[in-house]
């Protein structure tokens, strides 16, 4: 029973990720982007801990920890630089 | 000298401590020297940043506060989830929400509830910070948006930092 | 396998699931940058909490120990998506984004 839910996820996060890929393709605006780029990431993270559930191991889980922080820090960098011009003043 | 050996923000301190004995698998000797360090080094390194310390936090009522948040942020999936499903269109509004809070953390706590919590994500705050700017996805009017937050979020805050 | 752990699982992962495909359908269907921000706030990170603590059922019921990376992870996210929020929006009302007809109120100038 887990074995099909976890194939449904999948699929259910994989096309979510494609929808998020179309809006980060048609914009219009640069914040469009940056914030599916934003949504992008975190459904990696929820990808990365379903391929962890089906392989049945935990070694994942530190890649998801690691996207998670450096995806963060991505998104407010180039939330920073759309509203300033520049990362660091 | 003895400014430098200390810990200025305690709970910042213990904080991390925590977090990287989480992050390296357990406690170990290594990991609590290197959780002392981080623990040290980092409020010292960060400490301009720091808005100055609220006077008063009333601790015992933020798992309250807490519990109330998480249970919110579900209910508000599930009502963005419905709003986005339903083919009627959404009736965005910006709203102007006159803020009673004073201390700076207490705003960002707040402005970050209303961020995670029904149909609403904060936008900007006033330079004197008097004033927040809400984004409401699905608002009726206005009076209704600022109510609910005032009497569910605020008043909690308020009871909390004074 | 512990019949009730099991379902639990099951049904949150699809839970899980279903809200982040809804986050996506609302970040490709909905009219204008600040309504299509509430998406990936909310929906989004409520769907990999719920997978998260699915993760946390399932290894602590093969007595793999409970995870502590899973809590991390779930309480990172939830820490991180009101301030990424936050700067997005900013950043999006200085670069004058245009908002649908029927938004009430109009943003500030930055």
């Amino acid at each position: 029973m887990i074995v099909i839910a976890l194939y449904i996820t999948i699929a259910m996060v994989t096309v979510a990720a494609l929808l998020n890929v179309y809006r980060l393709i048609k914009g219009p605006d640069a914040p469009d982007r940056v914030l599916a780029l934003d949504t992008l990431y975190i459904n990696a993270i929820a990808l990365i801990i379903l391929l962890g559930l089906t392989l049945g191991t935990r070694m994942y889980l530190e890649a998801a920890l690691l996207i998670a922080v450096m995806g963060f820090v991505g998104t407010v960098a180039m939330a920073k630089y759309l509203k300033r011009g520049s990362v660091i003043e | 000298m003895l400014d430098r050996l200390s810990f200025p923000q305690p709970w910042l301190s213990l904080t991390l401590f925590i977090t990287w004995q989480f992050l390296s698998d357990g406690i170990s000797g290594g990991s609590a020297v290197l959780g002392l360090i981080l623990a040290w080094a980092i409020p010292q390194i960060t400490q301009g940043f720091w808005p100055d310390p609220p006077a008063f936090i009333k601790a015992w009522r933020v798992p309250a506060y807490l519990l109330r948040v998480v249970w919110d942020i579900v209910i508000a999936s599930v009502e963005v989830a419905r709003l986005i499903l339903s083919p009627r269109p959404a009736r965005p509004a910006f709203v102007c929400y006159p803020l009673e809070l004073e201390h700076p953390l207490a705003i960002t706590i707040l402005a970050s509830t209303i961020s995670l919590t029904p149909g609403t994500v904060s936008a900007d705050v006033s330079d004197d910070n008097k004033l927040l700017l809400i984004h409401a996805l699905d608002a009726e009017d206005d009076q209704t948006v600022i109510d609910t937050i005032k009497t569910r979020y605020e008043k909690p805050l308020l009871e909390m930092f004074q | 396998m512990n019949p009730y752990a099991e379902f639990a699982i099951c049904l949150l992962l699809i839970i899980g699931g279903a809200f982040t495909l809804i986050g996506a359908i609302g970040l490709a269907r909905l009219p204008d940058f600040f309504t299509r921000l509430h998406g990936p706030t909310k929906a989004t990170t409520v769907g990999v909490g719920a997978i998260v603590i699915s993760s946390v059922i399932y290894f602590s019921t093969l007595g793999q120990g409970i995870g502590i990376e899973e809590f991390l992870i779930t309480a990172f996210l939830f820490m991180t998506a009101p301030v990424s929020a936050n700067f997005l929006a900013k950043a999006a009302m200085h670069l004058k984004v245009n908002t649908t007809e029927n938004t009430r109120g109009h943003p500030w100038d930055q």
